[in-house]
């Protein structure tokens, strides 16, 4: 079964309501709130499924609550105490905040625009061979579920999950998030653009010409007649 | 088969600071800088990049140049990623770019239904709306609804391709070039390109 975030295709939330290019931010925490957490990704103790991860799994109550950068600081106050960087102490004031050895990995000014220059790819060598060519007629697993751990991270949307479709282009070997986001390891394998008719996903589709493109990893796909 | 841990986790250490959003950031801020696990400067530093050296106006070179440049436009539709950085824009939410065309047949837009992937690099930080929950949650099901909220309406024979980014792939959508354009250079197509125009929410501006 899938968590909040999967909202793909849900009735209820009213319209989108367009904004000017400027102000990119609406409050001056929003910056703050973007910067720490990148700052704080770049000590090395997470990759980016994890980070994704972590936000999924907040409490169902508090993500549909949450704005969005309210979400960032809630699973990054998380993942710090997850993996020890910060004690429960510390992020609630009962204990002084003590000098950290992770503190040698701290972002430098200086290091700021190297680090968002080089970002960090995700396609990965792999040993899993492409088993799909643009063109092939594919379906996806028939629940959008993670395969390794019960309840995981997976980066296939519920509304997708058992529908026909066709390969549309090869994207090369990327790192599976399914792992990757359980410190699984990399897992590497072949992932596609998948194109699917708006009427395979929904039962009114707005155009009969309409299709819906999603980037899938092959292990996530079979083949369909 | 492993359970995730985090389901039995009722009690989240985020708790543990203010609720109040402004309050719990800077209460973050100064555990983390006292320690030293971050540099207040380094965070000034990432503000000003997405403040003023990263944003739509780096979309809109390439989308320019596209319509300008027969032999560029076939090139960054083969391989963006190699296209684009060659112009200087690579990095963070970049990493892996591909450049899809409107066309009289086909109009492409962008969502991310998961979480709220972008491409960084060549719009800089997303808008409110393409993060919110209306956005994801309608984008995939009813895109001309969601086209109408922006006041865009398509031709009826116009096929509307939606790509949901689901991995780390970052789309970005070349808008229709518009019409009475012929005579106009690079820099004055730049200022016809809209950041929803390379989302595929809007179109280009007419001259």
């Amino acid at each position: 079964m899938t968590r909040l975030h999967d909202m793909g295709g849900r009735y209820g939330d009213g319209p989108v309501v367009p904004e000017p290019e400027q102000p990119l931010f609406h409050a001056p925490w929003h910056k703050r709130a973007l910067a720490i957490t990148l700052a704080a990704g770049a000590l090395g103790k997470w990759n980016i499924d994890v980070s994704r991860h972590a936000r999924e799994c907040l409490a169902a109550k508090d993500y549909a609550r949450f704005s969005y950068y309210e979400k960032w600081m809630a699973a990054l106050a998380d993942l710090l105490v997850e993996t020890g960087a910060v004690t429960r102490d510390e992020l609630s004031g009962q204990a002084a905040p003590a000098p950290s050895p992770l503190g040698a990995k701290r972002l430098a000014a200086a290091d700021v625009a190297t680090v968002l220059a080089t970002g960090g790819p995700a396609d990965r060598a792999s040993t899993v061979a492409p088993r799909f060519s643009p063109g092939d007629a594919v379906a996806t697993r028939p629940i959008a579920a993670n395969m390794l751990v019960d309840g995981g991270h997976t980066r296939l949307p519920a509304y997708a999950a058992g529908a026909r479709g066709r390969v549309l282009r090869y994207h090369g070997t990327h790192v599976l998030p399914d792992a990757s986001a359980h410190r699984l390891g990399d897992a590497a394998e072949p992932l596609y653009a998948v194109a699917f008719p708006a009427s395979e996903l929904w039962s009114h589709p707005e155009h009969p010409r309409d299709e819906v493109i999603l980037d899938l990893w092959q292990s996530y796909l079979e083949p369909a007649a | 088969m492993p359970h995730d841990h985090s389901d039995h986790d009722h009690d989240h250490p985020h708790a543990l600071l203010p609720p109040e959003p402004a309050l719990r950031v800077k209460a973050l801020e100064t555990i983390l800088t006292a320690k030293g696990l971050v540099d207040p400067a380094a965070l000034d530093a990432i503000i000003d990049t997405y403040e003023s050296k990263i944003g739509p106006r780096n979309g809109a070179h390439v989308v320019a140049r596209a319509w300008s440049d027969p032999g560029f436009r076939t090139a960054l539709l083969q391989d963006a990623t190699a296209v684009v950085a060659e112009l200087g824009y690579y990095g963070r939410q970049g990493e892996h770019m591909v450049a899809v065309e409107n066309t009289p047949d086909t109009h492409n837009m962008v969502v991310c239904t998961l979480c709220s992937c972008y491409p960084w690099p060549l719009l800089g930080i997303p808008p409110g709306w393409y993060k919110s929950d209306a956005y994801r949650a309608r984008a995939v099901r009813e895109p001309r609804a969601v086209l109408a909220d922006f006041g865009v309406v398509l031709p009826a024979d116009t096929a509307v391709r939606v790509w949901d980014s689901t991995a780390e792939v970052r789309y970005l959508v070349i808008p229709q070039r518009p019409s009475g354009t012929d005579g106009m250079d690079e820099a004055a197509l730049m200022d016809l390109v809209t950041r929803d125009s390379m989302i595929g929410t809007g179109l280009a501006r007419t001259p």
